[in-house]
């Protein structure tokens, strides 16, 4: 899995790419807890995601409870094979999808 | 054609086990789509066992995979000699509750209900069985 941070807007926006699995996740949960990450919300591109787990799912949840306060979370761009897991478990009612 | 692959119940194996099962699905002519939902129903009944089957004392697992090229189907079997564990047991996750409520237990074990066509569970001679079969022609809808 690949992470790439940039910003849009004051927001700042988070490229994954590749698998969102038992292995990556702890990557991904430790580089939005490092810091860098501001308080005007963050987005989660997941254009180039292939696979995400519910070890990957974990992380993105408690990343949208972390951003609540600030400035919200928003999961965009989601592939299809992404997206069924989303709305299999119910994240895709809960979270902010675009 | 059965293969078969026995490893620590460690979740530093998982890539052996994908390696594994990515390996037996070769000349298969599956769909890309319908090798992902495997692979995700895989990687969650290995973690499950690893991390709960044999507690911190670690254990072996045994794999084996049987593929049906003509049918496009495989079947693939996990056994542990942990504790007996039916996941098919428990309650699946309320899937409605509003983020603040959520928790991420039984997720996993739900992810594979509605990624496989069958999944069973057997307690034989002492060894946790569990089986999931899936055809790869197609992808499960849900």
């Amino acid at each position: 899995m690949e992470i790439k941070d940039t910003e849009e807007e004051g927001k700042t926006v988070v490229y994954l790419s590749g698998r969102l699995d038992t292995k990556t996740a702890p990557e991904l949960e430790a580089h939005i807890k490092a810091g860098g990450i501001g308080d005007n919300g963050l987005i989660l591109d997941l254009s180039d995601l292939e696979y995400v787990s519910s070890a990957g799912l974990r992380v993105i949840l408690a990343t949208h409870k972390m951003m609540v306060n600030r400035g919200g979370f928003i999961l965009r761009n989601a592939q299809d094979t992404v997206m069924e897991v989303l709305n299999a478990t119910g994240f895709a009612d809960v979270l902010n999808i675009q | 054609m059965t293969r078969r692959i026995e490893v620590n119940s460690t979740a530093d194996a998982l890539d052996d086990v994908m390696a594994f099962v990515d390996g037996s699905l070769k000349g298969m002519d599956a769909s890309r789509k319908s090798v992902l939902q495997l692979e995700l129903a895989v990687e969650e009944i290995f973690v499950n066992i690893a991390n709960y089957a044999y507690h911190t004392e670690g254990g072996k697992v045994w794999i084996s995979c049987d593929v049906d090229a003509e049918d496009r189907s495989v079947a693939i079997t996990f056994m542990d000699t942990g504790p007996e564990f039916d996941p098919l047991a428990a309650p699946d996750p309320d899937v409605t509750l509003p983020a603040d409520q959520r928790r991420i237990g039984g997720l996993g074990i739900f992810l594979v209900k509605t990624n496989v066509d069958n999944m069973s569970y057997k307690r034989i001679d002492g060894y946790n069985v569990l089986t999931i079969e899936k055809n790869l022609a197609r992808y499960t809808q849900r």
